[in-house]
């Protein structure tokens, strides 16, 4: 080569941050967060959002080339004027997930008792399980409890159905666990 | 199924292309552009591992006509094989089950729906352009419903029970 070539440096993408928000719910608070986070240039990507009895709270992922400072800095407003509580931190890139194994819901309902949710996702952390989406709702007296969780490829599927029931019957609750396919059309 | 000419292979649009979200023209079935298009769905489902169904929209045409074949499929009960329907329309759909379902033009997600498991189908094939009735149910219903979605303009996402039913597609067949 007569010349040496010279290669420009590589920016990394921005980093992801986390921004979570808690508080009393009332109508506007995700317009009123995507718009400021919209304002220093932030990308939206996953995020989810309910009403955990009347309280609002909601989680985003956002790229940004503004620094972490500024989308905090952007998020003063909600919280001064909003009352609300906003958390924003920088996430490490994930490990993509190898996807192997296979999709189940979860059901459990019953009447409330303390350790339903830790009794129940214990067996299944025993298991290999991961718990992929999770909901639980409390009613005047019932307990309810979702999730889909994804058992290891090889699982024994039984057996973890096995002991879920073990673990429903000590807490006095019903439990299922159905599998759920991907069917391509 | 009048027998068809050898198709080709059609390369496979993905959402958000516009054709995906445009509703079908009706199509006179005994017409050559037609019938070469139902033997160009036919061969692209056919090379498309896992693939139980293809609808015009999918191959950059906004046609009301679609290919069907789940044979094989374990969720598969009654069967009518290889066919393409034009025109089709549902006459009656019942016994609705939510179930997770994909699709080769949107390969990032899956999504939860809930579609009939019996079902009437009235529809024209290609070639003849004769009406027939399709009376089928469990996986055929739910691949002829997805394809008919596709054919007016629609896609899963249209369709997906609320915000927790749209997940990240694990499985590439
Ligand atoms: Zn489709």
């Amino acid at each position: 080569m007569s010349h040496r070539a010279r290669l420009s440096p590589v920016t990394p993408p921005p980093p992801v941050l986390a921004v979570t928000v808690l508080g009393d719910d009332r109508p506007g608070i995700v317009a009123e967060l995507t718009e400021a986070l919209a304002g220093v240039g932030g990308n939206l990507e996953d995020s989810t959002m309910t009403l955990l009895r009347g309280h609002f709270a909601m989680v985003v992922l956002v790229r940004s080339d503004a620094s972490q400072s500024a989308v905090e800095a952007a998020m003063q407003p909600l919280q001064h004027s909003g009352g609300l509580s906003v958390d924003v931190r920088s996430l490490p890139d994930p490990a993509q997930h190898s996807g192997a194994g296979q999709s189940f819901t979860l059901r459990v309902h019953g009447a409330d008792r303390p350790g339903i949710v830790a009794s129940i996702t214990r067996v299944l952390a025993r298991h290999g399980g991961n718990i992929v989406d999770l909901g639980t709702r409390l009613g005047s007296a019932l307990y309810v409890l979702l999730a889909e969780v994804v058992l290891p490829e090889g699982a024994d599927v039984s057996a973890v159905q096995a002991d879920l029931a073990d673990a429903a019957r000590r807490l006095g609750v019903d439990v299922s666990l159905h599998p759920v396919d991907d069917d391509l059309l | 199924m009048p027998s068809l000419p050898v198709g080709r292979v059609l390369p496979v649009v993905q959402a958000p292309d516009p054709v995906l979200a445009t509703p079908g023209m009706a199509v006179d079935p005994t017409a050559p552009e037609v019938i070469t298009l139902a033997a160009d769905l036919l061969a692209t489902q056919a090379v498309s591992p896992g693939c139980v169904g293809l609808a015009a929209q999918q191959v950059g045409i906004a046609w009301r006509m679609f290919s069907v074949d789940v044979t094989g499929h374990p969720k598969t009960r009654t069967c009518h094989g290889e066919f393409v329907l034009c025109n089709a329309v549902i006459e009656s759909a019942t016994r609705k089950e939510r179930g997770r379902e994909g699709c080769m033009s949107v390969p990032d997600f899956t999504g939860d729906v809930a579609r009939a498991r019996r079902l009437v189908v009235r529809g024209q094939l290609p070639g003849t352009g004769e009406w027939v009735t399709i009376e089928t149910d469990a996986f055929e219903a739910v691949a002829l419903q997805h394809e008919i979605d596709h054919t007016d303009g629609m896609i899963f996402l249209d369709r997906v029970a609320g915000p927790h039913a749209v997940h990240p597609r694990r499985t590439y067949l």
